[in-house]
């Protein structure tokens, strides 16, 4: 009965983590835009009708965002397909809140006697789970676009399923490279993997392993997320909105969340696989342990507090990387995009495995020792 | 033994749906319906391993594939499509014999309970290990198999351009 609260709880907290983090990206979003560009931003929701001297900023704009898309009228277009239409946008969320449940936000949480893994699901195959719930994905911008029954819409999909099938071959090889360093699948011990040390001072984090299977697995992680420079599908100088066109209100919201639940996602598998996932450095169940040989005790709930701040603070600096690219870089042509992906990060990918693959058999199990 | 049931249910449910529907795009999603279907007995039997894998290649992979071609050649929707009459004759005597072939695998078959699977049953790790060790000729040549129609593929692109 405990054990069925726990996992529950633990679920419902990695749903939490996902809505939260994906209204925060849209405030972020929003305000980082117009930083980089030299606007404002967003200034002008504000309570009882700007009656107040001051701006509440983040809080308006968190609430009044959402509740301005779900209250706005539902159009669908006359020839549209209405179950698809009305499908598409559920095919591409949904997959996307279950990536979360295999991503581990700390340790363990210590609670009397019992330890409870700080991870939704503990599955020994998380990163195919990762890898099918993000191909998954591209279902919604496929259904979307041609259930909408317009060109503009319809081009959108088929460059997102192009796009989308194309990108997963380079992650893929890049996750593959990854499991080749730690020899696992689970993202939790994978995590726990990079709490050692290396030469006895630098942490050992994926990313001075597997320096290259990072940058393969970021630049595909923002293809598959379907941002600048990547942003095909949607292309709004070209195809209006893309895939996207004909959708409104609650369901173009819903297409614009699972955008941000990417984001969030591309930076917390980086994170994980890469970063150290929840890891502070030199801190261990039982406290800090400095490489000069000096020790502090800490409790084991200030412990499992600082991985999670840790967790997030992480993800948070990757999701602002992502929001820095996509205003910061134009878009690709399309035959750059698949020249790109399959002439240039497909045959790197590849070298990457069969590299990492040697130096693991050479070496015979480099990290594991 | 229920989730079997619902599982087998929907399963057949959408694969009907693949071959009676109409619509080519329905069908094409009727069959992710059906493969998730699998997948979802795959992991209900332990095999996690060929669950995830089954997500991957056929739900996230090919069908997305198929979808991009239907799109691509933008076949009229409600389009009929009658097969030629050789065509369905030999679909319909190959469907005939796969049943008598399962109805008699389940006849002669031992029922009872089976044995305990191991503890790591359907992990990447023993699936590996068996792949690797006592099926490694069979997994060589299926790779062979694989280049060869990759180099088909390619040659006949070739040609056509």
């Amino acid at each position: 009965m405990v054990d069925l609260i726990i996992s529950v709880a633990l679920a419902l907290v990695a749903l939490v983590i996902c809505l939260q983090v994906t209204v925060l990206l849209l405030w972020i979003e929003r305000k980082g835009s117009a930083l980089i560009q030299d606007r404002v931003g967003a200034d002008r929701a504000n309570l009882f009708g700007g009656l107040l001297p001051f701006n509440l900023g983040i809080v308006n704009t968190l609430m009044a965002d959402p509740l301005k898309l779900l209250t706005k009228e539902d159009i669908v277009p006359a020839a549209a397909d209405r179950l698809l239409h009305w499908l598409a946008p559920w095919l591409a969320v949904f997959p996307l809140f279950l990536t979360f449940a295999v991503v581990p936000f700390g340790d363990v949480l210590v609670v009397g006697r019992r330890e409870i893994n700080l991870q939704a699901v503990e599955l020994s195959g998380g990163i195919l789970f990762v890898l099918a719930m993000v191909s998954l994905g591209v279902y919604g911008v496929i259904v979307g676009g041609w259930a909408s029954n317009s060109r503009y819409a319809f081009l959108g999909g088929v460059r997102g399923s192009a796009q989308m099938i194309s990108y997963e071959i380079a992650m893929g090889l890049a996750l593959v490279s990854v499991a080749l360093t730690y020899g696992t699948l689970d993202l939790q011990e994978i995590a726990r993997a990079q709490g050692r040390l290396m030469w006895g001072v630098v942490p050992a984090w994926g990313i001075f392993y597997q320096p290259i299977a990072f940058v393969l697995l970021f630049i595909a992680g923002i293809a598959e997320s379907k941002r600048a420079p990547f942003d095909l599908p949607e292309a709004e100088s070209e195809l209006v909105a893309g895939f996207q066109t004909e959708y409104s209100g609650s369901k173009m919201s819903m297409f614009m969340m699972s955008d941000f639940i990417e984001v969030a996602i591309v930076a917390a598998i980086t994170t994980t696989f890469f970063f150290g996932g929840w890891q502070v450095p030199y801190l261990y169940r039982d406290g800090f342990h400095l490489p000069g040989g000096l020790s502090v005790a800490v409790p084991s709930l200030v412990v499992t507090v600082l991985q999670i701040v840790s967790f997030f603070v992480k993800v948070f600096v990757f999701c602002w990387i992502q929001i820095l690219i996509r205003w910061s870089l134009p878009r690709l042509r399309y035959d750059q995009l698949m020249a790109f992906g399959w002439k240039k990060l497909l045959p790197v990918g590849l070298a990457n495995v069969t590299v990492s693959a040697l130096l693991v058999l050479l070496l015979d199990g480099w990290t594991r020792t | 033994m229920i989730l079997f049931w619902v599982l087998a249910v929907i399963a057949v449910a959408s694969a009907l749906t693949v071959i009676l529907h109409r619509n080519v795009v329905y069908c094409a999603l009727a069959l992710v319906v059906a493969l998730l279907q699998v997948a979802l007995m795959f992991a209900a039997l332990d095999a996690h391993l060929i669950a995830l894998l089954q997500v991957i290649v056929y739900a996230g992979a090919i069908v997305v594939l198929f979808l991009f071609v239907i799109m691509l050649l933008s076949l009229e929707r409600d389009a009929p499509h009658p097969g030629r009459f050789g065509a369905r004759a030999a679909s319909i005597a190959v469907t005939v014999a796969l049943a008598v072939e399962l109805g008699v695998a389940a006849l002669v078959s031992e029922p009872g309970a089976p044995a305990p699977p191991p503890a790591d049953f359907g992990s990447a790790r023993m699936v590996a290990e068996r792949l690797f060790t006592v099926h490694l000729l069979p997994f060589e040549l299926t790779s062979i198999l694989l280049l060869v129609a990759m180099v088909g593929a390619v040659v006949m692109a070739r040609r056509r351009a």
